[in-house]
């Protein structure tokens, strides 16, 4: 076990985190910082927190031996975490419950967020429903096209969708929108970001509240295996559902952390959403990180089957996680990804998200390299309801 | 003295208030930023803040978005708005030029290499608006070291710690955001302003401007009566975008003479000016 203290107390992880926004917002995130300071050490917030993981969404959610799948493939054994099947059906609603939670000691009535693929907009609306909160939505207007479905459950919770027309009108846009709301509203308003990016202390709290899916993991592996994993592997987008299993592990000798970017229709075609593996450490939306930009600094258009990898960034404790050496990052293309997800249907009867089918789809390529002693620990990060049109698509089916 | 001192002493002396408009550099289209920048000087401008434009402009609101759009599309560039510069500076020694962007062009050039291109050019000072205080110790010491004024932002939600921050790093003058928001929002609050102004001033021992929600000669004029600059932004883009390419600067000139006349004239009652 080795010791790892990050980010240091202005949010950096070596050089990347930080705050870099502009001075509107700096005494609202110094007011987050000292709220959320307060709240770790408060015994009664951490009950609020656990019961309502307990009794809300599910947790812990279970891990699955993907046993048929594994033999198919004829190599290291894999296992699911099931964050599919939390209430909303992603991961996502772990970090949405702590922030509400915030917001609600911190008395702010009102919470905003930004949704790619909308799962973190309908996890949002859910808590925000929940603890008697006004939403509002900032959703890309080509996700809204992509994710019909997620806008029609957002609304459903009474929640106000707000179609984003700028840029490129997908997640990077939406987070822009919604900061510049969090600006104009921030004494009543409480900016819930969906992942591990943004200024300090976002990527530090979102992990710490998405660090449950790890932490179950500690215990539940030996349960099934006797021991850790030989490996564990998350997409990774902005990065939330990774650092949340990753980060209990860092300090865990022995077991590789693997992220998985999404290659889009390939990293040669240049249309792609692999921040890690194809960009360039920069500053964009409050964080110093490594983006998806041409060589003057502008930030590049990106491709992904999965709206909710289809983001230019990535969070900063993944930058760092790659300098350093303890995580590795790969990438995936939209193709092997629609592959494991009808593998993963056919195979085993769960319905992944597209978004995690990146982290599937590397783990049945990783698989069959090893053998049948080693074992794949894999973040099921969502279910794949929401890309029922998308799939069918791709199939050449119209519902 | 840099010029931007100069110009603030010189103002000074004869009792005015600077004017500093706001235009993104390339928008609607690159070659129309140089007659755009003679426009402003003959309409009074003491400052120019020229915009560099970023694919994401999160501080900004949707009409300097929409600058910054159609200069990026036009193929503007960190590199092109500095060669821009240095054309201006070939017929003008006096107007100061001010860069205002976000950090990734700048990081993308690399920090050294972008500010002694800007000494080249001919830029007095250079704001980024994603540099707080807190993330721009280098930013300062390589600007200061090459003799440019790195400007920082002030906001009605900033602490007197802060003041005290931005004091040590920054120079030149200083950026007061007058309200809550994004650029060319609606909501100024000219009392917070008259209020703060003095206390700012005071503490950061350099001219404090104001800018954010200043649209007409009459909020022009009424933020001169306390602060030591007028910056306008969002109400010279709008100008430029509803003008046919041909009389954008000749319009943008007349704007800027009303605001100008405004600033000039505190003693003239209000709501009567360049309307």
């Amino acid at each position: 076990m080795q010791r790892y203290e990050l980010p240091d107390s202005h949010g950096h992880f070596g050089p990347y985190g930080g705050i870099f926004v502009a001075e509107t917002l700096m005494p609202a995130l110094e007011e987050l910082r000292l709220a959320y300071e307060a709240a770790q050490t408060d015994d009664v917030f951490r009950a609020e927190f656990e019961y309502d993981l307990k009794h809300y969404v599910g947790r812990p959610s279970p891990i699955y031996h993907a046993k048929r799948w594994s033999g198919l493939l004829g190599g290291a054994q894999i296992y699911l975490k099931r964050e599919d099947l939390n209430h909303t059906g992603a991961h996502k609603i772990n970090n949405c419950i702590g922030q509400a939670l915030l917001a609600r000691r911190m008395g702010k009535p009102r919470v905003i967020a930004e949704t790619g693929a909308g799962q973190h907009g309908v996890a949002t609306a859910t808590v925000a429903a929940r603890y008697g909160m006004e939403c509002v939505v900032y959703m890309g207007s080509e996700d809204i096209k992509r994710q019909a479905a997620n806008v029609y459950r957002m609304k459903l919770l009474g929640a106000t969708v707000v179609p984003v027309e700028s840029g490129s009108k997908t997640l990077k846009d939406a987070l822009n929108e919604a900061m510049r709301d969090w600006v104009t509203n921030v004494g009543n308003t409480f900016y819930i970001i969906g992942t591990v990016a943004g200024p300090h202390p976002y990527p530090m709290m979102v992990r710490d509240f998405q660090a449950v899916i790890g932490d179950e993991c500690l215990r539940q592996m030996p349960e099934h295996v006797g021991r850790q994993p030989d490996a564990v592997i998350a997409c990774v987008g902005g990065g939330s559902n990774a650092m949340g299993i990753f980060y209990p592990y860092i300090p865990v000798d022995g077991v590789k952390l693997i992220g998985v970017e999404a290659a889009g229709y390939g990293m040669d075609t240049g249309h792609h959403a692999a921040s890690l593996t194809a960009g360039r450490p920069g500053v964009l939306h409050g964080n110093r990180t490594y983006l998806l930009q041409d060589e003057d600094g502008q930030i590049t258009e990106t491709h992904s089957v999965s709206a909710g990898l289809d983001y230019p960034g990535v969070g900063p404790e993944h930058a760092w996680l790659k300098d350093s050496g303890r995580a590795e990052y790969v990438t995936i293309t939209d193709d092997e990804a629609l592959q494991a997800f009808h593998n993963l249907c056919r195979y085993e009867g769960i319905i992944p998200a597209l978004e995690s089918s990146h982290a599937i789809a590397y783990a049945a390529k990783l698989a069959p390299t090893l053998g049948s002693d080693k074992v794949l620990l894999v973040n099921l990060s969502g279910r794949g309801d929401k890309d029922m049109h998308t799939v069918a698509e791709k199939s050449g089916i119209q519902f | 003295m840099s010029r931007i001192q100069t110009t603030f002493a010189s103002l000074q002396a004869t009792g005015r208030k600077a004017l500093i408009p706001f235009i993104t550099a390339g928008d609607p289209a690159p070659e129309a930023t140089l007659p755009l920048l003679r426009a402003l000087v003959d309409g009074g401008a003491d400052i120019i803040e020229l915009g560099v434009p970023f694919s994401d402009p999160m501080a900004d609101g949707p009409t300097i978005q929409r600058a910054s759009e159609r200069a990026l599309k036009q193929g503007m560039t960190l590199r092109r708005v500095l060669g821009i510069v240095a054309q201006f500076r070939t017929e003008n020694a006096d107007t100061p030029v001010v860069l205002m962007g976000y950090a990734n062009p700048i990081e993308a050039m690399g920090l050294e290499r972008f500010v002694a291109a800007a000494k080249d050019a001919g830029v007095d000072g250079v704001l980024v608006v994603d540099y707080p205080p807190e993330e721009a110790a280098a930013f300062a010491r390589v600007m200061r070291a090459a003799g440019l004024d790195p400007i920082f932002l002030l906001a009605p939600t900033s602490t007197e710690q802060r003041f005290a921050d931005v004091a040590e790093l920054g120079s030149g003058y200083l950026y007061y955001v007058s309200l809550k928001g994004v650029t060319g929002s609606a909501n100024l609050d000219f009392a917070d302003v008259a209020q703060r102004i003095p206390l700012i001033r005071a503490k950061v021992g350099m001219p404090v401007g104001v800018g954010f929600g200043i649209r007409d000669a009459e909020s022009a004029q009424r933020i001169a009566e306390v602060a030591d600059a007028v910056v306008i932004g969002s109400r010279i883009i709008e100008e430029i975008e509803n003008s046919p390419v041909a009389e954008a600067a000749a319009r943008v000139a007349a704007f800027l003479r009303g605001i100008r006349v405004a600033i000039d004239h505190p003693d003239h009652g209000h709501g009567e000016l360049g309307r």
